[in-house]
């Protein structure tokens, strides 16, 4: 099936069985993967890698991928760095707004275990927040390491193509 | 509607596309603002105390990260106050390699401030522009650093890396390009009718004012100051090389602009005279290299040094010093104690998006709700600035 | 130069003194800190660039420095001018410089935050980078101890 968490949602019933035939299920699920809107929430110091992902030499908007301003309309979350224990509430706040299906990526260092700042007494781990479906490593990372990631989600989208083996 | 009853009072908070990552807290009379008050803190790690349980190298990360778009600076307020303290003073081609650096680095800043001044008042083809010539200058410093921001160039007693062959016909290309750009950019935003109404007369700043307030940086030269730590207390390669102070008069939103093109200009002309008259020699002090000298033959033919083992265990004597720099959105301090053991007692950063969080409480009321976005992006305020 | 004609005019109200290239150490006791502030603010220095605390567990102290310029004057603008005064680390107290210079202002309630040390007569001393409902020990105090690396003790 579809990526997200479209099964709980789904009213049981003869919605489902249409929801399941494979030309309804294709279609619905090449509008998800070639739309995936970002809500505008820059978080850290890797958000200068997502306003260079946007610009003009690594081309967000031809993977679909365009920053949105309100998170009713959105469905991907991008958590650029660190979050902190004030920041971790907005994170929820946002995470719950958004309508389903939705993707979470988290990227950097910092979002995997605390990154250059490991000790601090102000920082949150977001995988104990949210669910992340992504996650890439880097100081910041590189523009490229993002569209991938992008790609990432769109595979895992369309259906079993993508094998763990692969991105190790 | 009178008494309490007329105010409103909105939170602009830390997701919103022209808020940045913190919080202000606006008190609203219909559509004039009336109070404004700043809530930072959405990205405070602590870095003044993670730096008391860190080597003095491994430190040099550290700092480079509130301002990354500006990394060298940083580096440079942080090596500088380390060398006060060692009492040594790098080789004169390494102080040429640093002012290089920085120059380059100024000239990223001030076109990302610029890019994101003008996707706030709407103008969505200023930031593409200003964001793909930005990755000229990017490709420029990749070469010398190794990363795209993050490059830890400056260590105490030089510089890490020497400049590849076919360096300078490189830098000076693109330069020229970058100059010829300018001219553009001009046409599109710079002199824009839209631009021109939003922004002229707009958050004035007033002289007295902006002294007594504290701020830094080009908005303090953009009311008529004439203060710039690069000839106030020249340090690195400034002292031999000259340049004009980009000072304007009128204090408003359209000021503090032009005062960024005028500054990349400068920098684009001191660069061409730092490439002409760089001069040849060591590019790590005398008391590093002589731990390496069974290594001479490797480091010149790579271009770069290999790590002294005494950096593991540097142990500056006690006392403590004082230092500031020219970042490229104002002036950055450094304050450094040492007790003798390998990490620091006390480490203080103050940097230029910090001191400047005053001005929004005093410049923004009596404007309209309209007026925030570009007092703000004028302003050129980046949060994790002044977080830490 | 200029250093000696500003230590003759305020060598009377401090402590100590010294200088170092051109940078001029003052310690002066908290109860004199506004007298000569006022003093230097006439000589034509403007704004304060950085306020710092120090915790000295050991001694039982803590010491607050302040660092002056001047953005106008030519001759002092490459001087810095250090103010240092200690107070008791179990009442840390001591009177605030805003009326006098108002840059200090935020650079103060950062220090109100991260290290507790009180300054009478601001005019708002609240909060700034913790979160509002934050509770214990200040964070840059040295009895707060945060995970380092290698062998715990």
């Amino acid at each position: 099936m579809g990526g997200g968490n479209t099964k709980e949602k789904v009213r049981k019933g003869p919605l489902v069985w249409l929801g399941d035939c494979p030309i309804i299920r294709h279609l619905r699920d090449w509008g998800i993967k070639y739309s995936l809107w970002p809500v505008h929430f820059t978080t850290a110091c890797c958000g200068c890698e997502i306003a260079a992902f946007s610009g003009p030499k690594y081309d967000a908007e031809r993977f679909g991928v365009l920053p949105f301003f309100s998170p009713r309309t959105c469905n991907l979350l991008l958590i650029e760095g660190t979050i902190t224990k004030k920041m971790a509430k907005a994170v929820k706040i946002i995470y719950e707004q958004m309508p389903d299906p939705k993707f979470v990526i988290a990227m950097g260092s910092c979002a995997l275990d605390g990154g250059l700042f490991w000790n601090s007494y102000n920082i949150v781990r977001p995988h104990k927040i949210v669910p992340v479906d992504v996650f890439i490593t880097g100081c910041p990372p590189r523009p490229e390491a993002v569209l991938r990631s992008a790609t990432m989600i769109q595979d895992k989208i369309g259906g079993g193509r993508l094998r763990l083996s692969e991105y190790r | 509607m009178s008494g309490e009853d007329r105010y409103i009072e909105l939170l602009w908070g830390p997701q919103h596309p022209s808020s940045g990552h913190m919080r202000f807290i606006v008190k609203m009379d219909g559509d004039v603002v009336s109070e404004f008050y700043p809530d930072p803190g959405y990205r405070h790690v602590g870095i003044e105390k993670i730096a008391e349980t860190k080597t003095y190298i491994q430190i040099i990360p550290l700092i480079e990260r509130p301002a990354i778009l500006d990394a060298a600076n940083l580096n440079f307020v942080y090596v500088l106050a380390l060398e006060k303290l060692l009492d040594i003073e790098a080789p004169p081609r390494a102080q040429y390699l640093r002012t290089m650096m920085a120059e380059f680095n100024r000239i990223a800043s001030h076109l990302y401030g610029i890019g994101i001044f003008g996707i706030m008042i709407g103008s969505s083809t200023e930031f593409m522009w200003a964001f793909g010539d930005r990755e000229i200058i990017i490709e420029l410093m990749q070469m010398v650093g190794g990363a795209r921001l993050t490059y830890s160039y400056m260590v105490p007693g030089g510089v890490r890396n020497d400049l590849p062959d076919g360096f300078k016909e490189k830098a000076l290309k693109g330069l020229k390009y970058i100059e010829r750009r300018l001219e553009d950019h001009k046409r599109i935003f710079l002199e824009n009718a839209v631009t021109l109404s939003r922004l002229v007369g707009v958050g004035v700043i007033k002289k007295e004012e902006a002294i007594k307030l504290g701020i830094v940086g080009p908005n303090l030269r953009a009311s008529g100051v004439r203060y710039d730590v690069r000839k106030a207390e020249p340090y690195g390669a400034y002292p031999e090389l000259d340049f004009e102070m980009a000072v304007r008069e009128e204090g408003d939103c359209y000021a503090r602009l032009m005062v960024r093109i005028d500054e990349i200009k400068t920098s684009i002309y001191l660069i061409r005279q730092i490439l002409d008259k760089m001069p040849s020699g060591p590019i790590l002090h005398e008391r590093f290299m002589r731990y390496l000298a069974k290594w001479k033959a490797y480091m010149e033919r790579m271009k770069k040094i290999k790590f002294p083992p005494i950096f593991v265990s540097l142990r500056p004597p006690k006392g403590d010093s004082f230092a500031r720099v020219e970042c490229g959105r104002g002036e950055a301090t450094c304050y450094i104690v040492s007790d003798g053991s390998t990490n620091p007692y006390r480490v203080r950063l103050v940097t230029p998006s910090f001191r400047n969080i005053i001005a929004f409480k005093y410049s923004m009321p009596g404007h309209r709700l309209a007026d925030i976005p570009s007092i703000y992006g004028s302003l050129d305020y980046f949060p994790p600035g002044a977080d830490r | 130069m200029s250093t000696d004609k500003v230590l003759n005019k305020v060598k009377g109200i401090c402590k100590e003194t010294r200088t170092k290239d051109k940078r001029i150490v003052l310690i002066v006791e908290k109860e004199k800190m506004k007298e000569l502030a006022k003093e230097l603010r006439d000589m034509g220095f403007d704004h304060v660039k950085s306020v710092t605390g120090i915790d000295y567990p050991q001694k039982g102290q803590m010491e607050v420095i302040y660092h002056i310029s001047s953005y106008q004057d030519p001759e002092l603008m490459g001087i810095i001018v250090e103010i240092r005064t200690t107070v008791d680390r179990d009442r840390p107290e001591l009177p605030s410089l805003v009326d006098i210079w108002p840059s200090a202002e935020y650079l103060e309630r950062e220090e109100y935050d991260l290290m507790g040390i009180i300054f009478k007569g601001h005019p708002e001393l609240k909060r700034l980078l913790l979160p509002e409902d934050y509770e214990g020990i200040p964070p840059l105090r040295k009895d707060f101890k945060i995970p380092t690396e290698g062998i715990e003790a």
